[in-house]
């Protein structure tokens, strides 16, 4: 695969994308709040790269109008309201440092290992940088996944879980040249409405027991309550 | 021809009608008045028009259809009104006007109460519209729908007053089995649905499974119909249901859901299934005989009055679908007439058992509203007090019991007929089973008429055995007209047999292709006149010369003064109302005859006697089964720590793995 053969526009794609998954690695690594709010929006502001230039490849009008979209909700909208969100909760130098930082990049690395293996009969037939870019993207979901999975904070986990929206939005738009408009303005929709009912939640979470590690939320309901009792009725 | 038209229109206002009953319910909470001033008279409506749809059906026979523009886009709802669901809409008409002329006084009471009367009104309209709901439909995406309706809306009603601890018990019970019946329901229709390709009721009809498939549809459905109609083992939720429900609403489930279940039951296994097997029958007659006879010697234990009816509710389920087997039995047998016969002593006993049950539970609620106790124990001599519901309340006991001429002969009569025409069978074990069925049937009815003997002695003579029950007062015009509309209804079945059996005939026609002809509106003659018939009307007649000599011949000649005077006490010490004949005591010979099957707790010491009798079921079966599950929860629950992170990791590892596989 000789990379230096493709159009210029490819290659810029390829670069992009590859950004986009140092930033996975960098949100998965990120231990303080701030930090991590502003590398997701870098990774927003590449996603939306990647369709415009994507749609500047192809021609396609309906591209340039989502990466419109993702750059307002991903890179502006969306960061700010976390960024406010940080400050209400006075979040703002707490650290989340994860337990085994060396382990958990290793696996990030395996994940992208496998991502690419993965993806390899996925295109085959297809155009190299396209199925570079759907490798990166299904790596990017499953960094996010690790993400939520490794992160303590809840704040940190919905990094992850916009992530995972991002590598998705990457893959539609490598493989498919987008999204239809109607779905692509649901899903931006969806991820809005998302991101107010977290804001909700975890200002009620912290209301009412002054912490947002999910570790402490292990108590399931039903273990609360006592079993009703078995015996016969009479 | 234009009235034969009109059964699906009809039904139509039914439903409009409960919907809209539904609809003004919820206002009921800021305006008591709106239940007895709309909910009920709507409700009313829905039954009048439910009946006459019925009878209309049943008249001029015929099957009418329609396909609604409701339902999903490739899967709209079918409705159809044919004389099967006729006779079951005549029965949910009948109790349903009766309950809605009964109810305003009844749920006057909970006026004050913390209950919810827009919950009691929109969930009472709500499940009489799935009860409708599952007659009317003619395919099994809206029977499913109507099905589900009608449980979780009776689930509501079940829980209407939920403060105590055990109406919730009861509550949680009932819905369990219901989603488990539902499921068993949902599985026999897909068995259908595979054979036929479609889950439309005609698609089925057309297209039969092969024998084995047919044998599973069957067992499916008699697990999910049995259920909610209380078959033996699978009743335990009926008795805690009954009891706690509002009486009213203890009357519609009573009266009408189980004869829904029994509908549902028919439909699938005679109308859909197929050819009848002779191994189907027999293990209907198996379950329906032991299901009797365990309900109607529970019934006798009980000294709740409400629970005493729903194990007689049992009882009387358990010979309908003796019934039922006997008439697959003679089918598969090649006996289309006899087959037919059983069919109508089934259904006759099902439109008796609705009116009579629907009586018995809202004479019971008259008790509860008059007197404020259920338990036999504090009841007595409320005959003195409660005069017309303690006639009323007598009349539906006779019937129960079974004593000619009321209802309740004409149908186990009919279904003795039936069972006494065995020798016509040629499998020699058949011929053994069938008569050993009817013996069964024979205990149940003697030990059922001891059931209404202890029930209306305890609790309506002698003496009261409590404050409340010395205090109690009739009840007012309104819950009074009801229980007198359901004792007209069971005049019209017990003294006019022939007609009546000539409209359910066209039901049991419907089903098995043969005629059955009640021989005009005096006699009674199911099969010959050398076999056996039966007249109401001279029985009656007889019956009123021989009372009217007898009151004549015994009646003092001349009009002495009557002089009350404390009774001859033997010289010992005066009696006392626990001096009088218990409920505990009345049926003690039958608790020794029967003990093995009872799991009695009986408690001696000096001066105290205390008395529990379970039901095995629990023990041996419900309890391991409940443990069963306990544990296997126990072992999902390793999994289910808690922890959102492991969660979110387990999700992880599966996409992983998944991936991989696919690659």
């Amino acid at each position: 695969m000789n990379l230096a053969a493709l159009p210029l526009l490819d290659q810029a794609v390829l670069v992009l994308a590859a950004m986009a998954l140092f930033s996975a690695f960098a949100l998965l690594a990120q231990s303080r709040l701030l930090s991590a709010i502003h590398v997701f929006a870098w990774q927003g502001a590449l996603v939306a790269a990647v369709a415009a230039l994507t749609g500047a490849a192809s021609g396609d009008v309906n591209l340039y109008i989502s990466a419109a979209i993702t750059f307002v909700l991903k890179v502006l909208l969306i960061p700010w309201m976390l960024h406010r969100l940080v400050r209400r909760l006075a979040l703002e130098r707490q650290a989340d440092p994860l337990p085994y930082p060396a382990l958990t990049l290793l696996a990030g690395a395996a994940i992208v290992v496998f991502a690419d293996w993965v993806a390899a009969p996925v295109a085959q037939f297809e155009h190299s940088a396209t199925r570079n870019v759907i490798a990166i993207s299904l790596a990017i979901v499953l960094l996010g996944m690790l993400t939520m999975v490794v992160r303590r904070q809840a704040l940190a986990q919905v990094l992850g879980f916009m992530a995972i929206e991002n590598g998705l939005f990457l893959a539609a738009v490598a493989s498919t040249h987008g999204m239809p408009l109607v779905v692509e303005l649901g899903v931006a929709f969806d991820v809005l409405v998302a991101m107010v009912l977290f804001g909700v939640f975890f200002l009620q979470i912290k209301d009412s027991i002054d912490t947002l590690d999910i570790d402490r939320l292990s108590q399931l309901a039903s273990s609360v309550e006592q079993d009703e009792d078995t015996e016969p009725p009479r | 021809m234009m009235l034969a038209a009109l059964a699906l229109p009809l039904a139509g206002v039914a439903v409009l009608a409960a919907l809209a009953s539904a609809a003004v319910s919820l206002a009921a909470s800021r305006w008591p008045r709106v239940l007895s001033w709309l909910s009920f008279p709507l409700l009313g409506v829905c039954a009048l028009a439910a009946l006459a749809s019925g009878i209309d059906a049943l008249w001029f026979g015929g099957a009418h259809q329609a396909v609604l523009p409701l339902g999903l886009p490739w899967l709209p709802w079918e409705v159809s009104v044919d004389p099967l669901t006729g006779v079951f809409l005549l029965i949910l008409g009948a109790v349903l006007l009766a309950v809605a002329v009964y109810g305003p006084g009844y749920a006057r009471e909970f006026r004050n109460g913390r209950d919810s009367l827009a919950a009691l009104g929109v969930f009472t309209a709500l499940f009489v519209l799935g009860m409708l709901g599952v007659l009317l439909a003619a395919d099994a995406f809206l029977f499913m729908v109507a099905w589900e309706l009608m449980s979780l809306a009776s689930y509501f009603l079940v829980a209407f007053q939920h403060e105590q601890a055990e109406h919730r018990h009861a509550a949680f019970l009932y819905l369990l089995m219901a989603h488990v019946a539902g499921l068993a329901i949902l599985l026999a229709f897909g068995v259908l649905a595979a054979a036929s390709g479609s889950f439309s009721f005609a698609a089925m009809r057309a297209v039969h499974p092969d024998a084995f498939w047919a044998a599973v549809a069957f067992t499916l459905a008699l697990l999910g119909f049995g259920t909610k109609a209380g078959l033996a083992p699978l009743h335990v939720w009926l008795p805690e249901a009954h009891p706690a429900a509002p009486s009213h609403i203890s009357a519609l489930m009573s009266a009408v859901m189980l004869k829904v279940a029994l509908y549902g039951f028919l439909r699938v296994v005679f109308d859909l299934l197929g050819p009848p097997q002779w191994g189907f029958g027999v293990t209907l007659v198996l379950v329906g005989g032991a299901t009797a006879v365990m309900g109607v010697l529970f019934a006798l234990q009980q000294t709740d009055l409400k629970r005493l009816l729903a194990y007689s509710s049992i009882e009387n389920l358990g010979i309908i679908f003796l019934a039922l087997g006997l008439a697959q039995i003679f089918q598969a047998a090649g006996h289309p007439a006899l087959a037919a016969l059983a069919l109508v002593a089934a259904l006759y006993q099902a439109l008796n058992h609705a009116l009579l049950k629907g009586l018995l539970f809202l004479g019971a609620g008259a008790v509860l509203h008059g007197a404020h106790e259920r338990s036999l124990d504090h009841l007595g001599g409320l005959l003195r007090r409660m005069p017309r519901t303690g006639w009323f309340f007598l009349i539906g006991c006779l019937g129960m019991a079974a004593v000619p001429p009321f209802n309740g002969f004409v149908s186990e009569w009919l279904t003795f007929q039936a069972a006494l025409q065995a020798w016509q069978l040629h499998d020699s074990l058949l011929r053994i089973l069938v008569p050993l069925a009817a013996a069964a049937l024979a205990l149940t009815a003697a030990l059922g008429a001891a059931v209404f003997v202890r029930a209306f002695g305890t609790a309506f003579l002698g003496r009261a055995r409590s404050r409340q029950a010395r205090h109690a007062h009739e009840v007012g015009r309104g819950m009074l007209a009801g229980q007198a509309l359901l004792v007209l209804g069971i005049a019209i079945a017990a003294l006019l047999p022939g007609p009546v059996l000539g409209l359910l005939a066209r039901a049991a026609t419907q089903l098995t292709g043969a005629a059955v002809t009640g021989d005009g509106w005096l006699w009674l003659t199911p099969i010959s006149p050398r076999v056996a018939s039966y007249a109401p009307l001279p029985i009656l007649a007889v019956l009123l010369v021989v009372g009217a000599l007898g009151v004549a011949l015994l009646r003092p000649r001349r009009r002495a003064a009557i002089r009350r005077a404390v009774p001859w006490d033997c010289g010992f010490a005066p009696p006392t109302p626990r001096m009088q004949y218990s409920a505990a005591g009345f049926a003690q010979p039958q608790r020794r005859v029967f003990a093995p099957l009872y799991a009695l707790h009986e408690q001696v010491t000096p001066g105290r006697y205390e008395l529990a009798v379970g039901d095995r079921a629990w023990r041996q079966l419900y309890l391991p089964l409940g443990a069963l599950t306990d544990r296997v929860a126990d072992r999902a629950r390793r999994m289910q720590a808690g922890h959102v992170r492991r969660y979110l990791a387990w999700s992880l590892i599966t996409l992983l793995v998944l991936l991989w596989i696919v690659s």
